[in-house]
Order: C-alpha cells, then sequence, then structure tokens
C-alpha cells in the first residue's frame, strides 16, 4: 500500500481553501464570460480583432459563441438602428441568466453622431447595461479592459442574481 | 461651391448668414451636331416627345413625359448601347412645384458616356417599372416607395427596402421631422414593451449637449461633488473647494525653497 509522502503540517498546510458559495461561484461566471457573436457596425470590426490572435480574448476565458442561449455577454458593438432594436432586444432575451451587457462604442452608448430619427439613442432604452465603453470606436485593449470591469463587477455580485440590484427594463 | 469669405473677423461681419447668396447653376450647353449625344438625342425623339435634351458637365440630360419612361430606357439600352442603369432615384419638388423629379442614370460602358432620364410626376401618381429592362431597378425602385411614397406599377415586390415595414411615413420627403416625429421617436419602446412602457423609459435625447447638474449618475459639478447616484438637495448643495496639495504644489515665491542653487 502506498505511503503518504506529503508532510501537511509542513509544507504548504492542509490541502484545503476556505471560500464562500459566493466566490466560488463568481470565480466561474467571470472567467469564463462568453460573448455573443453579435456584431451591429464598425465597432465590431474591433471586437473582431479583439477575439482574432493578436489581441487573444481566448486567454481571458472570452470565447465568442455563436447562439444566444450559450451566451452570457452581449456586445453591443456599433449603430443600433430602429428596425434591428427588436431583434437586440430578441437576442437579449434568449440569452440565460446570468446574463451581462456590454455597450461598446460611442453610437451603442448615446447614439453617438447619429443623432437621427432612425437611430435608438443609447442601448439602455431597451437592454440593461452593465458596462458602458467609450470610443469611436474603441480600441481592441479597451473592450479587453471592459471585459476586464466586467469582471471585477461580476467578482462584487452576489452569486444569487435576484439580489444583485441591477437597473433593469422588464 | 460657396465662394470664399475671409473667416479671421467673423465678429465683425457674420460670413454665415449672406442673405444674397444664390446658389451657383451647373452650366448647361446645347447638343453639338454630330456628336454621339446627338444620335441618342435623334433616336429617342424619334420614338417619344423630349421635352428637352442639353449637356451638364459632359452628361446629356433628357426630360421626357413620366409615361414614356419605360420607353425612353429600352431605345437607350436595345439601340444606343446604355446597357447599365446605374441610379434611379427621386427628388422632392413639391414645395417648389407639387411634382416629384425621377431620374434614372445611365451608363454606356463601350463609349464611355452617360445620359440622365429626368421625368416628372405629380403627387400621388404612379410611374411605371422599368425593373423589366433593368434587373438594377427592382431594390432602386423600392427605396423610392420607401423614402418618397411613390407607386411603382407592375413592380415585383414592391416593399419597404430600408425602413421597418410598420413604419410611418417616408423620411426623405421635405416634410418629414427630423426631430419630434412622436411615432418615430417611441418607436422601439412601443414596439418592444408597449406604449405603457413610454414613462418608465423615458423621452429620447436628441440634444448632444445636455446636461442636468442633478443627476448625479451621468453627470458632476465641479466644486459641488457627491457620491454616484447620490440624491442632491436642490435648496442647500454643499461645495467642496478644490483642495490642492501642498507638497506637489510648491510656491518658489514665498517659500524658503529654491528651485535652482545657482541662483
Amino acid at each position: 500500500m502506498a505511503q503518504h509522502q506529503v508532510n501537511y503540517a509542513s509544507s504548504a498546510g492542509l490541502p484545503i481553501a476556505l471560500t464562500s458559495v459566493d466566490k466560488l461561484v463568481n470565480w466561474g461566471r467571470s472567467n469564463s464570460l462568453w460573448p455573443l457573436t453579435y456584431g451591429l457596425a464598425c465597432c465590431a470590426i474591433e471586437m473582431m480583432a479583439s477575439g482574432a490572435s493578436r489581441y487573444d480574448f481566448d486567454r481571458m476565458g472570452t470565447i465568442f459563441r455563436a447562439s444566444p442561449r450559450q451566451a452570457d455577454v452581449m456586445i453591443l458593438a456599433g449603430t443600433l438602428s430602429k428596425k434591428h432594436s427588436e431583434f437586440a432586444r430578441r437576442l437579449y432575451d434568449q440569452m440565460t441568466e446570468p446574463k451581462w451587457v456590454i455597450s461598446m462604442g460611442s453610437c451603442a452608448n448615446t447614439g453617438g453622431m447619429f443623432n437621427t430619427y432612425a437611430t435608438v439613442q443609447g442601448v439602455d432604452r431597451i437592454i440593461p447595461v452593465d458596462i458602458y465603453l467609450p470610443g469611436c470606436a474603441p480600441r481592441p485593449e479597451t473592450l479587453q479592459y471592459a471585459m476586464m470591469m466586467l469582471q471585477k463587477k461580476i467578482r462584487r455580485e452576489s452569486a444569487d442574481m435576484k439580489k444583485n440590484t441591477k437597473q433593469r427594463i422588464v | 461651391m460657396r465662394k470664399y469669405t475671409p473667416k479671421d473677423n467673423v465678429q465683425g461681419k457674420a460670413y454665415y448668414t449672406d442673405r444674397f447668396w444664390v446658389a451657383p447653376r451647373v452650366p448647361t450647353t446645347e447638343v453639338e451636331e454630330g456628336s454621339h449625344f446627338a444620335k441618342v438625342v435623334e433616336v429617342l425623339s424619334s420614338k417619344i416627345t423630349l421635352k428637352d435634351a442639353v449637356l451638364q458637365i459632359g452628361q446629356l440630360r433628357v426630360v421626357v413625359e413620366a409615361t414614356d419612361n419605360v420607353e425612353a430606357l429600352r431605345l437607350l439600352r436595345d439601340e444606343c448601347g446604355y446597357a447599365m442603369c446605374s441610379e434611379i432615384s427621386a427628388v422632392d419638388y413639391l414645395a417648389r412645384d407639387g411634382e416629384f423629379e425621377i431620374f434614372y442614370q445611365m451608363l454606356n460602358l463601350d463609349e464611355a458616356k452617360r445620359v440622365r432620364v429626368v421625368c416628372r410626376i405629380k403627387d400621388g401618381e404612379a410611374i411605371e417599372s422599368v425593373c423589366p429592362l433593368f434587373k438594377s431597378a427592382n431594390f432602386a425602385e423600392r427605396e423610392i416607395f420607401d423614402m418618397f411614397g411613390i407607386k411603382v406599377n407592375n413592380h415585383p415586390f414592391l416593399k419597404r427596402i430600408l425602413m421597418p415595414d410598420d413604419w410611418e411615413g417616408h423620411p426623405l420627403l421635405k416634410s418629414y421631422p427630423l426631430v419630434g416625429d412622436e411615432f418615430a421617436s417611441w418607436y422601439e419602446v412601443d414596439k418592444i414593451f408597449g406604449k405603457e412602457y413610454r414613462d418608465i423609459v423615458g423621452p429620447e435625447n436628441r440634444d448632444p449637449a445636455r446636461v442636468d447638474r442633478y443627476d448625479s449618475q451621468r453627470f458632476s459639478r465641479v466644486g459641488y461633488e457627491v457620491p454616484f447616484g447620490a440624491e442632491i438637495d436642490r435648496e442647500n448643495e454643499k461645495a467642496n473647494p478644490i483642495k490642492y496639495s501642498e507638497t506637489l504644489l510648491v510656491d518658489y515665491n514665498t517659500s524658503s525653497k529654491t528651485l535652482d542653487k545657482r541662483k
């Protein structure tokens, strides 16, 4: 019979890590944020660059998923026209809880330069937003920073999503 | 282009309110005898009545009756070599003339020549589709219908192409309101949540310079900072004067410290 050679008392201590359920769950959630492959305009080019090899989102556990059913994060990358707003909201509704939203770029934040009758003046009119990312268009580093800020936000949250005080529309 | 006026003394004279400035007209010249365009005019006028045929910036502009548009384009394609219809659109002259101007931009790829066929219709009249002649007319005529509300007879699929199907109004009309249209400004809220959610979502902000000093989530007032999202007591706001660090900013005039010992 094999004999244990590890001296728990002298080396790194007992192989036990103490934590709370919240921290454990949020550790898992924040390190495997899977955004939806969903681009609206030129910001989507920067989003694609963030996912490609030079900037490499994968090293942060961020892997783009082609289905809203498998995605945690919705990156609204670009100008949201009023014609498309219905479909953006439907994609958001099809994502499973817990879910987060990053509003990427000026157009998604406020309508940006498209101060027109046909553009949604800020996606937070139809979808609750967690991170507003300024820029026109934000560079891939900025999107990665936004994702890291979202990770920090998730780590502060409760594992029970109902307790999180998020401004929700419907 | 607008004539250049010096802008180094804009206080003295407002250069942007030149009341007597008249937009320059595109110079028009007659069609020369024996040229390529003279043959085109000859072919067209043998079958249909031309109201006008002039040269503008090296292009022929022919004005035809609105009922002759298909025949004019067929003659240009089959007998003059204009095999490509590169653009179809309309111009709203309802306020001035009570009419729409519809134009067809034709391109002859062999001769590198362009002809613009122009016709005018009254408000409420329809135009005949040129889809049987040019496939490219399909989307262009749908766009005319979407943007101006001009009906196109015998179009294979006349449906809005840019705006949503349930949109009210035709945005390229000069009478279309750019700001303040109730249907357009509430469209996404009405469509997704319903009209009863207008109060929850609130009106859209179309003023890019709007500042709300009592909105502590989006704005911060220098000298009166409050925590994020805090309610601001409007009557007695507490001033937080800016404090400068004494270790970072040293007044070298009054303190004993010297900037350079050689002085």
